[in-house]
C-alpha cells in the first residue's frame, strides 16, 4: 500500500470538512451572542449620562455635545462624497481620518442634533464641569451654561448659584406638571368620555325615533351638569398653569447665545461632567425606570415606552384568552376523539403547516375579515349611532389579538398534541378500567398531566405573538395612541381602541421618525427589552419542555 | 342491582361525557374550519378580480325630442349621463340641450344652449370632465365662425337627506359667442379642451371646405381692478395642404392636436401658448387601404384609438426614440368579431377601457392595456348611431338608427386585470418599452395603476435566493455537526440556544440589518468579502496546526468541543481580515469600493441592499433549517452508523456514505421549509431594503417583496379597489407557495419518519 504524506492522509480522512462544519456551528453561535451582546450594550448604554465636550473649531466656533460614534474613513471616500481638502490637510499624507458623531442638541437654535465633525476640524477639546444639559419637553436636548432663574421675570440667583434653587423649583414644576396632567387626563378625560356618550344616547333615541321633549330636557340637564364641572376644573388647570408659568430659566450655549427657558418646558436638568460615579449610577436607574413607565416624548424619540409596554401584554393577555381553549380543544379532538386516519394525517400538517403561513397574510386575512367583515356588520348592527365613525370596524387591539390567537393556535395545538401523545397509554387504560367515563379520564387524568405541555404551547404562542409586528401593522397598531385599552372610564376595557406595541415602536421610531439618528439609543433600549421578553419566555418553555420529558421518561420505565 | 341514585349518577356522567365529546368535536372542527376560512376568505375576496362583467338593459326609449319651437328633425350631436346616473342629456344639431331621466326617458327640461336666430350649428364638441361629478365643457360651431362654448356641471346637495342633483349650464368664457376663425368661415369640426374659469381653454377647428386649421386659446388674466376675469384672446392657423381633415381631436393639455382624414393620415399638430400651430409629426394610421371610420382618446388623452373599416382598433400613443423624440407609435390592436366596420368608439372616463361597435347594433367593451375584450352585447337591432359610457363606466346610453335610445346598466369593476396584466410584459403609456411595472398609486388624477406582480415576485425570490445562500452552507454544515460529531453536553447547549435564535422577532433583526448593517457593511465591503476569503482557510490552517500538536496537548479538549475551541480562532480571523479591509479597499478601489463598483463597473450600490437582506434573513432562517436537519440527521438510527463504523470507514466515509445519504430527504424538507420563511417574511425586507420594485438581480440592489408590499400599502387602499383585491391576491400566493413548500416539506419529513422507524 502506498503511503502519502500525512497532510494527504489528513485531507482523505475528511478532518477538514469535519472542521469546517465545527466552524459553520460556532460562527452561528457567534452571531446569535454577538447580536444579543450588540443589542444589550447598546440597549443598556442609552441610560448612561454621557459626558458633553466643548469643541472648538478653526473658525473659533465653540461646540458642545456628546460623542455618539467616532469612525475611521478613507479620505478617498470623503472626497467622493465631496468634502474639499486644503492643502495643509492632504499634506499630512494620512489617508484615513477619524470622524465623530456629535449630538450637539439645540436643535431650536440650530436646526439639527448630530453634526459629523472631522479630527482635523479641531483645535481643541475640553470638558468643563459647569455645563449642563437640559433635558426638555419640546426640541430635544439643550447643552449650555446656566446663565440665571427668573421668578416671575425676577432675577433669582445668577450663574453657578442658580443651581441648588434651579433643582428646587424643578421638582416643584415636575409637580405642578404632575398634577395638571392627572386632570387633564383623567378628569376631563373622564367627563369628555361622559359628554360623548351623551351625544351617542341622543343619536341612538334620534335614530330610534324616541327623542321627545322629555328626553331632550334630560339631556340637556345632564350635559348642563358636565359643562359646569369642566369649568371647575378649567379654572384650576387656569391656576396650576399660572403658578407652573412662574419661572424661568435662561441658559447660554457656548458661543454666549442666551434663551430663556420657562421651567415647564424642562424635564430634567443634569451636569454630567461634574456627576461621581453615585451620581450616575442614580441617574442611570432613574433614566432606566423613565424609560419603562413613563409615555413617549417628542413623536416617540424620547421619554418612556409604558403605552407600548402595556398595548403589548394586553394584546397578549387577550390573545392568550382566545388562543388557549381552541387550541386546546383542537389538540384533544385531533389526538384523543378524531379517528386516526389519513384525514387527521393531513389536518395535521395543514395545522403544521399554517405555523408557517407568513404572518402578513394572518394581517391580510384579520384586516379584510375581522376588521372590515365582522367589525363592519357589528357596527351596523349593535352601534348605529356612532356611524358613519367605526367602533369596531376599525383596526383595534381587539382584532390584533384575534389575528394572533389564529397565528399562533397550531402552536398550542402542536404542543398540547406532543404532550398529549407522551402520556403513556397505560395511564388512560387504567382510568377507563376504573369504569371513569372519557371525559372523566380526559379531565381528571389526562389534561392534568399534559398540562405543561399546554403551557409550553402557551409560552411559546406569547412568545411569537409578542415579537409579530407585520400582522400588528394592519390590524391595530398605531405609532401613537391617544388612550390605553384599559382606563377609568366606562366600561373600562376598550377592546375597539387602537394600541402601541414594542416591535411596531422599533419599526416605527426606527424607520418612520423624523429624527433617526436621535431615536436610535431608544430603539436598541426598546429592541432590549423586547429581547428579554422573548429569550426569557422561550427558556422557560424549553425548561417546562425538558423537565417534562424527564417526567414521562419514568412514567414509561 | 344498581340503586335509583347511582344509576342516576351514570346517566348524568354518561351524558357529561357525551357533552364533552360533543364539544370537543364541535370545538375543534371549528378550529380547523377557521383554518379553512383563511383560504376560502382570500380567495372570495380574490375572485371578483376575475369574475367576467355583466351588462343589462334596463330601458329603451323613443329619443326625447328637441325644443318644441325648433325642427322636429334635430339631429343628436351628443349624449351625456350624469354621475349618479340620475339625468341624462342629449345635444341637439338646432342647438338645444334636452335634460331627461335615463331609467324611462321622462324629460326634466329643456335649454336652448345657443340662442335663437343665430347661424346654423356646424359643428359639435366636448372636452374633458371639468370638476367633478360627470360635468363637462362642450362647444356648438356655428357657419359664422363663431363657437358657443358652454360648461354643464353637476350640483348635489342633501335638503332633508335626500339627495337632490341639480343639472347646472353656463358660459364659463363669459360670453355666449367667442370667435374662432377670425375669417368667419363655419366651423366644419370641432374640438375643444379648457378648464373652466382658472386655465386656459383652447378651441380648434377644421374651416371653410376642409382646407385649413384654426385655433384659438383664451387665457384668463385678472383684471386691473381685481373685480373680474378678462380673456387674453390668440389666434392661429395651419393649411393641410391636400389631406382632408375628418377627425379632429384636442388634448386635454391643449398642447396637441391631432388630425385625420379617412385613409389614415394623421397630423400631430403642436399647440402653443399662443395658438401657434406646428406640425410635429405625420404619419399613416392604417396601412392596408382600409379605411378610418372612429377616432378617440382613451382616458387621459395619451392614447389614440383608431377604428378602421376592417374591424380593427389600433391602439396608438407617443414614445421616445433613441433621439429623445415622442413619436406616435402603435402599441397594440383589437379586433371586432367578423371583421365587421368600426362605427363608434367611446371611451371611459378614468380607466382605459372602451366600448366600440359595428353596424349590427352589438357593443364590445374592451380593456385596452390589460388586452382584454371583456363583454359583448347586442344592444339594439338597428346599427348604433352615438353611444356613451357613464362617468363611471357603469352604464351606457346609445342611439340607434331608428331614434330610439337604450339605457344599459353595466358592471365591470376589474376590467385592468388579466393575466398578461398581472404576469407579463405590459407596454404603459409613456414608457419607453413593455415592461413589469407595479406602481399602485400616484398623486395624478389620470394615472393608470399599473399591476404587475413579476418584479414583486422576483423581488420576493431574490431575497429569499440570497438568503438561502447564506442560510443553507451555515445551517446544515452546523447541523451535520451537531448531530454528528458534537458533545452531547454541548449539543445540550448548543441546541436551545440556535433554536432561541429563532425566536428573536424578526422586526429586531430587521432595524439591525437596516440601521446598524447596512451603514456598516457599506463602510466596510472589503473588510466583509475579506473576511468571506480569510475565514475558511484560516479554520483549516488552525486545524491543521492542532493536528500537529503533540497528542497530551491535544487531549486536553475532550472529543466534540472543536467547536468550542473554534470560536476564539474565528474571532481572531475575522478581527485580522476585517482590520485587512480598509488596507486593501485603499490599495485596490481607490478606498471607495462602493463608489469602485458603480464607477468601474456601473453596478449601483443601494445601501440598502440583497446583500443585506441575504444577511439577515439568513440569520432568521439558519434557525430552521439547522433545527430540522439535526433532527434529520440525529435520528438516522445508530446501528446504520455502527455497521458502516464497524465494516471499517472512517466517520468521515459514514457520514457521508450513509448517514447524509438516508437524511438527506429531511434535509431536503428542511431547506424546503426554510425557503418557505424565508418568502414569507416580511418585517426584515420591510426594513433591509429600500422596497423598490425594480428587477436587477444584483446583490448591491434592493427589491421589494410581495410581502412587504402588502405591509406598505394595505393600510391605504380603499376596500373593495382593483388595488385592494389584488393585495390580497398577493397574499393568496403567498399562502399558496409557502403551503405548497411547507406541504411538501412536512410530507417527506413524515415519509422519512415512517422509514427511519421500519429500519
Amino acid at each position: 500500500m502506498k503511503k502519502g504524506t500525512p497532510s494527504q492522509g489528513w485531507f482523505a480522512s475528511g478532518a477538514p470538512w469535519v472542521w469546517l462544519n465545527a466552524a459553520a456551528v460556532a460562527v452561528s453561535i457567534i452571531m446569535v451572542a454577538g447580536l444579543l451582546l450588540l443589542i444589550a450594550v447598546r440597549g443598556m448604554g442609552h441610560f448612561w449620562p454621557k459626558d458633553v465636550v466643548e469643541f472648538t473649531l478653526p473658525d473659533q466656533q465653540r461646540l458642545l455635545g456628546e460623542i455618539h460614534d467616532s469612525e475611521r474613513v478613507s479620505l478617498e471616500r470623503l472626497r467622493h462624497a465631496g468634502l474639499e481638502f486644503e492643502a495643509a490637510d492632504a499634506d499630512d499624507r494620512r489617508d484615513w481620518l477619524t470622524r465623530y458623531l456629535v449630538k450637539t442638541g439645540n436643535r431650536d437654535l440650530t436646526g439639527m442634533d448630530f453634526r459629523w465633525l472631522l479630527e482635523t476640524a479641531l483645535l481643541a477639546q475640553r470638558r468643563p464641569a459647569t455645563v449642563v444639559t437640559v433635558e426638555r419637553r419640546e426640541w430635544g436636548n439643550f447643552y449650555g451654561y446656566l446663565d440665571a432663574l427668573l421668578r416671575d421675570g425676577e432675577v433669582v440667583a445668577r450663574g453657578e448659584s442658580a443651581w441648588a434653587p434651579l433643582q428646587a423649583r424643578l421638582e416643584q414644576s415636575l409637580a405642578l406638571h404632575a398634577r395638571i396632567r392627572a386632570i387633564e387626563k383623567k378628569e376631563i378625560g373622564a367627563l369628555n368620555a361622559e359628554v360623548e356618550r351623551l351625544r351617542l344616547r341622543q343619536r341612538r333615541l334620534e335614530l330610534e325615533g324616541a327623542y321627545t321633549p322629555a328626553r331632550q330636557r334630560e339631556l340637556a340637564a345632564q350635559r348642563a351638569a358636565l359643562e359646569s364641572r369642566y369649568a371647575v376644573l378649567q379654572r384650576q388647570l387656569e391656576t396650576l398653569y399660572a403658578e407652573l408659568n412662574r419661572d424661568t430659566v435662561v441658559l447660554k450655549t457656548a458661543d454666549g447665545h442666551a434663551l430663556s427657558l420657562p421651567l415647564a418646558k424642562v424635564v430634567r436638568v443634569y451636569r454630567p461632567n461634574a456627576m461621581g460615579l453615585g451620581e450616575k449610577l442614580r441617574f442611570y436607574f432613574a433614566k432606566l425606570w423613565e424609560f419603562v413607565s413613563d409615555e413617549p416624548r417628542e413623536a416617540n424619540t424620547e421619554g418612556g415606552i409604558f403605552p407600548a409596554i402595556f398595548g403589548t401584554v394586553m394584546m397578549v393577555i387577550l390573545m392568550s384568552i382566545f388562543v388557549t381553549p381552541f387550541g386546546v380543544v383542537a389538540a384533544i379532538y385531533l389526538r384523543e376523539y378524531a379517528r386516526q386516519g389519513l384525514l387527521t394525517r393531513l389536518i395535521r400538517i395543514a395545522v403544521n403547516n399554517l405555523a408557517s403561513v407568513p404572518s402578513i397574510v394572518y394581517g391580510v386575512f384579520g384586516l379584510g375579515f375581522f376588521v372590515y367583515f365582522l367589525g363592519g356588520n357589528i357596527d351596523r348592527l349593535f352601534f348605529p349611532e356612532a356611524l358613519p365613525a367605526p367602533t369596531l370596524g376599525t383596526p383595534g387591539i381587539l382584532w390584533a389579538s384575534l389575528t394572533l390567537a389564529l397565528l399562533t393556535v397550531p402552536v398550542v395545538i402542536v404542543a398540547t398534541e406532543e404532550g398529549l401523545s407522551r402520556i403513556p397509554r397505560a395511564i388512560r387504560e387504567g382510568s377507563l378500567a376504573l369504569g371513569a367515563t372519557k371525559a372523566e379520564t380526559l379531565w381528571r387524568t389526562v389534561l392534568p398531566m399534559a398540562s405543561p405541555a399546554i403551557m409550553t404551547g402557551l409560552i411559546l404562542a406569547i412568545a411569537r405573538a409578542a415579537g409579530e409586528v407585520a400582522p400588528l401593522m394592519l390590524v391595530g397598531v398605531v405609532k401613537l395612541a391617544p388612550s390605553l385599552p384599559v382606563d377609568g372610564n366606562f366600561p373600562y376595557l376598550h377592546l375597539e381602541r387602537k394600541f402601541m406595541h414594542l416591535g411596531f415602536h422599533i419599526y416605527d421610531v426606527g424607520f418612520q421618525s423624523p429624527n433617526v439618528e436621535a431615536a436610535r439609543p431608544l430603539v436598541y433600549a426598546t429592541a432590549l427589552l423586547l429581547v428579554l421578553v422573548i429569550v426569557v419566555l422561550n427558556l422557560t418553555a424549553i425548561h417546562i419542555r425538558n423537565r417534562l420529558r424527564e417526567k414521562y421518561r419514568s412514567l414509561e420505565q | 342491582m344498581m340503586s335509583e341514585t347511582a344509576t342516576r349518577r351514570l346517566r348524568g356522567r354518561l351524558l357529561r361525557d357525551f357533552l364533552a365529546r360533543l364539544g370537543v368535536g364541535l370545538g375543534g372542527i371549528g378550529v380547523i374550519l377557521a383554518i379553512v376560512l383563511i383560504f376560502v376568505y382570500l380567495l372570495s375576496v380574490v375572485l371578483p378580480l376575475f369574475k367576467p362583467p355583466h351588462m343589462a338593459a334596463v330601458a329603451a326609449y323613443p329619443s326625447p325630442a328637441g325644443h318644441p319651437s325648433a325642427l322636429a328633425t334635430a339631429q343628436t350631436l351628443y349624449l351625456a349621463l350624469e354621475e349618479q346616473l340620475e339625468i341624462a342629456l342629449r345635444f341637439s344639431s338646432d342647438g338645444t340641450v334636452t335634460f331627461f331621466r335615463p331609467d324611462d326617458g321622462s324629460v326634466l327640461e329643456r335649454r336652448r344652449v345657443v340662442p335663437e336666430g343665430t347661424a346654423r350649428v356646424t359643428s359639435f364638441a366636448v372636452g374633458e370632465a371639468g370638476s367633478g361629478a360627470g360635468g363637462f365643457l362642450g362647444a356648438y360651431g356655428l357657419a359664422d365662425g363663431r363657437a358657443v362654448v358652454f360648461g354643464v356641471r353637476f350640483e348635489v346637495s342633501y335638503p332633508e337627506d335626500v339627495r337632490v342633483i341639480t343639472p347646472l349650464l353656463g358660459y364659463p368664457l363669459g360670453e355666449v359667442f367667442v370667435t374662432v376663425d377670425p375669417e368667419g368661415r363655419p366651423l366644419q369640426r370641432l374640438a375643444i379642451q379648457g378648464g373652466g374659469e382658472e386655465e386656459p381653454t383652447t378651441l380648434a377647428a377644421v374651416v371653410g371646405e376642409a382646407s385649413g386649421i384654426v385655433a384659438a386659446r383664451f387665457v384668463p388674466e385678472a383684471s386691473f381692478l381685481g373685480d373680474g376675469l378678462t380673456w387674453e384672446v390668440y389666434h392661429g392657423s395651419h393649411a393641410l395642404g391636400t389631406q382632408a381633415a375628418d377627425f379632429l381631436l384636442l388634448d386635454k393639455m391643449q398642447r396637441l392636436l391631432y388630425v385625420a382624414d379617412e385613409a389614415g393620415a394623421l397630423t400631430v399638430l403642436e399647440v402653443d401658448d399662443e395658438a401657434g400651430l406646428a406640425v410635429r409629426q405625420r404619419l399613416a394610421l392604417l396601412d392596408d387601404g382600409a379605411t378610418l371610420t372612429a377616432l378617440i382618446f382613451l382616458a387621459g388623452d395619451i392614447s389614440l384609438l383608431a377604428g378602421d373599416s376592417r374591424g380593427r382598433i389600433h391602439q396608438w400613443f407617443p414614445v421616445r426614440d433613441a433621439h429623445n423624440r415622442s413619436l406616435l407609435t402603435r402599441i397594440r390592436g383589437f379586433e371586432l368579431a367578423g371583421g365587421e366596420a368600426v362605427r363608434l368608439l367611446a371611451a371611459e372616463r378614468h380607466r382605459r377601457g372602451f366600448l366600440a361597435a359595428g353596424a349590427s347594433g352589438e357593443a364590445v367593451l374592451f380593456h385596452a392595456t390589460a388586452e382584454r375584450e371583456l363583454l359583448r352585447a347586442r344592444v339594439a337591432d338597428q346599427a348604433l348611431e352615438l353611444v356613451t359610457l357613464a362617468p363611471r363606466a357603469n352604464a351606457l346610453l346609445a342611439q340607434d338608427a331608428g331614434g330610439e335610445l337604450h339605457f344599459w346598466r353595466i358592471e365591470n369593476e376589474h376590467p385592468e386585470i388579466s393575466w398578461s396584466a398581472l404576469w407579463q410584459k405590459v407596454w404603459y403609456e409613456s414608457y419607453p418599452e413593455p415592461d413589469h411595472v407595479w406602481q399602485s398609486t400616484s398623486a395624478s388624477n389620470d394615472f393608470e395603476p399599473k399591476f404587475s406582480l413579476t418584479p414583486l415576485t422576483f423581488g420576493t425570490l431574490k431575497a429569499a435566493f440570497y438568503a438561502m445562500l447564506f442560510a443553507i452552507p451555515l445551517g446544515i454544515m452546523g447541523a451535520i455537526y451537531t448531530a454528528y460529531f458534537m458533545a452531547p453536553r454541548m449539543r445540550g447547549l448548543v441546541k436551545p440556544s440556535i433554536e432561541i435564535m429563532e425566536a428573536l422577532p424578526t422586526v429586531i433583526l430587521g432595524f439591525l440589518a437596516g440601521l446598524w448593517l447596512a451603514p456598516l457593511l457599506e463602510a466596510n465591503l472589503a473588510g466583509l468579502f475579506a473576511l468571506l476569503l480569510l475565514v475558511p482557510p484560516g479554520v483549516l490552517l488552525f486545524a491543521w496546526g492542532w493536528q500537529r500538536l503533540p497528542l497530551p496537548w491535544r487531549r486536553r479538549i475532550p472529543e466534540g468541543w472543536d467547536a468550542a475551541l473554534l470560536i476564539p480562532v474565528l474571532l481572531g480571523v475575522g478581527a485580522l481580515a476585517w482590520a485587512c479591509g480598509p488596507p486593501v479597499e485603499k490599495l485596490f478601489f481607490g478606498g471607495d469600493l462602493p463608489g469602485w463598483l458603480s464607477h468601474e463597473l456601473g453596478m449601483g450600490f443601494d445601501q440598502r441592499n440583497a446583500l443585506v437582506v441575504g444577511l439577515a434573513m439568513g440569520f432568521a432562517v439558519i434557525p430552521t433549517i439547522f433545527s430540522l436537519a439535526e433532527d434529520a440527521i440525529f435520528s438516522v438510527p445508530r446501528h446504520l452508523r455502527n455497521g458502516s463504523l464497524a465494516l471499517g470507514a472512517t466517520q468521515w466515509q459514514t457520514l457521508t456514505r450513509v448517514v447524509l445519504l438516508t437524511a438527506s430527504p429531511g434535509i431536503f424538507a428542511a431547506i424546503m421549509i426554510g425557503f418557505g420563511r424565508a418568502v414569507g417574511e416580511t418585517m426584515i425586507v420591510l426594513m433591509a431594503t429600500g422596497n423598490t420594485p425594480v428587477m436587477d438581480f444584483s446583490i448591491f440592489q434592493g427589491m421589494r417583496t410581495l410581502s412587504a408590499n402588502i405591509a406598505v400599502e394595505m393600510p391605504e387602499s380603499e376596500v373593495g379597489s382593483t388595488h385592494y383585491r389584488v393585495l390580497f391576491l398577493a397574499a393568496l400566493v403567498l399562502f399558496l407557495f409557502t403551503f405548497l413548500f411547507n406541504t411538501l416539506g412536512e410530507v417527506v419529513r413524515q415519509r422519512l419518519r415512517r422509514r427511519y422507524s421500519n429500519l
